[in-house]
């Protein structure tokens, strides 16, 4: 089926939740609001015209510097493949900046998951009802989100561990140069078993 | 239809004599194939739970490249998939192409399909070689690495480059092949079947590689494609979804090739499918070199590497650098197409997915990246708990991840 026709499919469907439908060489994208995000994923995966099993790609994007008439602050893109049916779609969930979260889709995808985190740690978009929600590029203590438009691209300030790091390591010098690590190793076994390496 | 993945595992808890024993796997072990830590929760040698940390790599792609313009972000895809970084740079380009509309010559499209093979075989040699050194088998490493030699050898006198490349150009390639490269290219494919079999009578009925591959890290094919994994992966399960089939780019669809599929599911299926590609893969070449046309090696539309945020100059025929992709200087504005769209191929490791959001200017407003090592781990928990700990080798091995690619 053309792209088009799913998406007019969708419209007559969901006609409270589709906003826009944009097509751009060829391939359709559909504006929705990100309320009931799950239910339209769930029919495109299921209804037997669609067939959309795989789920190819899904990102956040910030719209602060985009022009739109339906954009809101945030958006989640959600880029989807029919293997059997061969054609494919896109849906842009749009999410507001003053609550920055939308449903998760890991109940339809467990391979969702990871898109999911990396989609927290770079833009801080939040899923409601992901199993395990944490930062998953970016270390734990991170501060900001690094693909807002707002992040600077070279920033000012070093990474807040980056210090008691260096502490560590030159704590660690004494027992050798360059290796620490596996000098502290040795050194606990000496402790308890009394071997020299 | 959603049904658990992760397997169901008995965790003696009432018991007081049984303890969890906690273990951290890498980030620097030699079997995890990069950086990647493995947490692993074990009872005896059993494993209950695998959490795996990734991120070691990460050099914050997509940022950088909303920075700069289209061509500059070519040399960051080398730095994915660094075992294949000509079916990266490929990716990239037909990316690209599509989004600017820009049409390639044909000679520059079967070039294209040539290297992006080579490259899958460079790929899977690796992929066999190590994978068989992580169950045991050292011979078949030393085998691979013989015939990888000579694709690294071909890829250096294209170039000039052996890992990170940069040879495809949006809108062409860089350079044409020369009449050697032809010559030991068509030499390679016609002996290369017979390597492939060498290989095989190592390992393919080999006790010891049977016992550790067949029916160990068993997906269907719901559960492959509910975890999102592509490429030899998912075909391994029973799913036939090729890019190259599916939606075709470059010379693939003027080629007549196999997509190998297998039912099995398990590591051996998967090895199976990636041998079988060996095979289809020096096919491909061979058919390219047989056809390969002559005329022009990059469109005359290819946009400069010095692209200036809006548009680019045309110089007039007859200059030194018309034509070529090479640097040119710019200063006539033209306007470049808004909107946005997701274009991926087959790279060996899967599908190779970008994204882009263009808003005119010569930049991306915004790229992603849709890497398929990235999903192939995290869809190793579903694959490992529940089996010894001996299988997390060969599973991570099957999965065949680039941890380059993984972190971006």
């Amino acid at each position: 089926m053309e792209s088009m026709e799913i998406a007019g499919k969708v419209r007559d469907r969901f006609q409270e939740e589709v906003l826009d439908i944009c097509d751009f060489h060829g391939q359709v994208g559909i504006i929705v609001k990100r309320e009931k995000i799950v239910d339209i994923l769930r029919w495109l995966r299921d209804s037997p015209d669609t067939k959309m099993n795989h789920l190819m790609d899904l990102c956040g994007v910030d719209n602060k510097k985009r022009q739109g008439e339906n954009l809101l602050r945030y958006e989640v893109v959600y880029n989807l493949y029919s293997i059997p049916l061969r054609h494919l779609i896109r849906i842009r969930a749009q999410v507001p900046e003053d609550d920055a979260s939308i449903d998760t889709v890991t109940t339809l995808w467990c391979g969702a998951d990871w898109h999911e985190r990396e989609c927290y740690d770079l833009m801080g978009i939040s899923f409601d009802g992901h199993p395990d929600l944490r930062r998953i590029l970016l270390p734990e203590d991170w501060v900001g989100h690094p693909l807002r438009k707002e992040y600077p691209l070279r920033g000012r300030e070093e990474w807040s561990g980056l210090e008691k790091l260096q502490h560590k390591v030159v704590e660690l010098q004494q027992f050798g140069a360059g290796d620490g690590i596996m000098r502290t190793g040795t050194k606990k076994l000496q402790a308890k078993g009394g071997k020299k390496s | 239809m959603t049904r658990p993945i992760t397997k169901t595992v008995e965790v003696p808890v009432a018991d007081g004599d049984i303890e969890v024993y906690s273990l951290k796997m890498g980030p620097q072990h030699p079997a995890t194939h990069g950086v990647l830590r493995v947490d692993l929760e074990l009872d005896g040698e059993t494993i209950l739970k695998c959490t795996p940390h990734v991120g070691y790599l990460h050099r914050g792609f997509d940022k950088i490249a909303e920075n700069r313009t289209y061509p500059q972000s070519l040399i960051l895809t080398d730095r994915l998939d660094y075992i294949a970084a000509m079916a990266n740079n490929v990716g990239y380009c037909v990316a690209v192409e599509k989004l600017l509309g820009i049409s390639v010559p044909l000679r520059a499209k079967y070039i294209r399909t040539i290297v992006s093979e080579m490259s899958r075989i460079s790929s899977h040699l690796l992929w066999l070689a190590t994978h068989a050194l992580d169950i045991g088998a050292m011979t078949v490493f030393l085998y691979c690495f013989r015939e990888r030699e000579v694709m690294l050898d071909l890829f250096e006198e294209l170039c000039g480059a052996r890992l990170t490349f940069s040879y495809p150009r949006i809108g062409g390639v860089r350079q044409d092949v020369t009449y050697n490269f032809v010559d030991v290219l068509q030499r390679f494919v016609a002996d290369f079947p017979g390597h492939i079999e060498e290989y095989e009578t190592l390992i393919d009925t080999n006790r010891i590689w049977l016992k550790r591959t067949v029916g160990i890290g068993v997906l269907s094919a719901d559960e492959a494609l509910e975890l999102g994994l592509t490429g030899a992966c998912l075909r391994g399960s029973g799913v036939d979804y090729d890019i190259r089939k599916h939606r075709p780019y470059d010379a693939y669809d003027l080629i007549d090739f196999e997509v190998p599929i297998s039912d099995d599911g398990d590591i051996y299926a998967r090895y199976r499918c990636r041998m079988e590609e060996l095979h289809q893969s020096a096919r491909i070449i061979q058919q390219c070199l047989d056809q390969l046309p002559p005329g022009p090696i990059i469109s005359k539309d290819a946009p400069d590497l010095l692209m200036p945020l809006h548009g680019k100059r045309k110089l007039a025929p007859g200059s030194s650098t018309y034509g070529t992709g090479l640097i040119r200087i710019l200063d006539e504005k033209e306007d470049l197409p808004q909107g946005d769209i997701y274009v991926s191929t087959e790279v060996p490791k899967g599908e190779l997915g970008f994204y882009f959001i263009s808003d005119g200017s010569g930049r991306p407003y915004r790229m992603h990246v849709r890497s398929p090592s990235f999903i192939h781990i995290g869809a190793l928990p579903a694959l490992v708990e529940g089996s010894m700990i001996a299988d997390l080798i060969a599973n991570i091995g099957t999965l065949d991840v680039v941890l380059g690619e993984c972190d971006r």
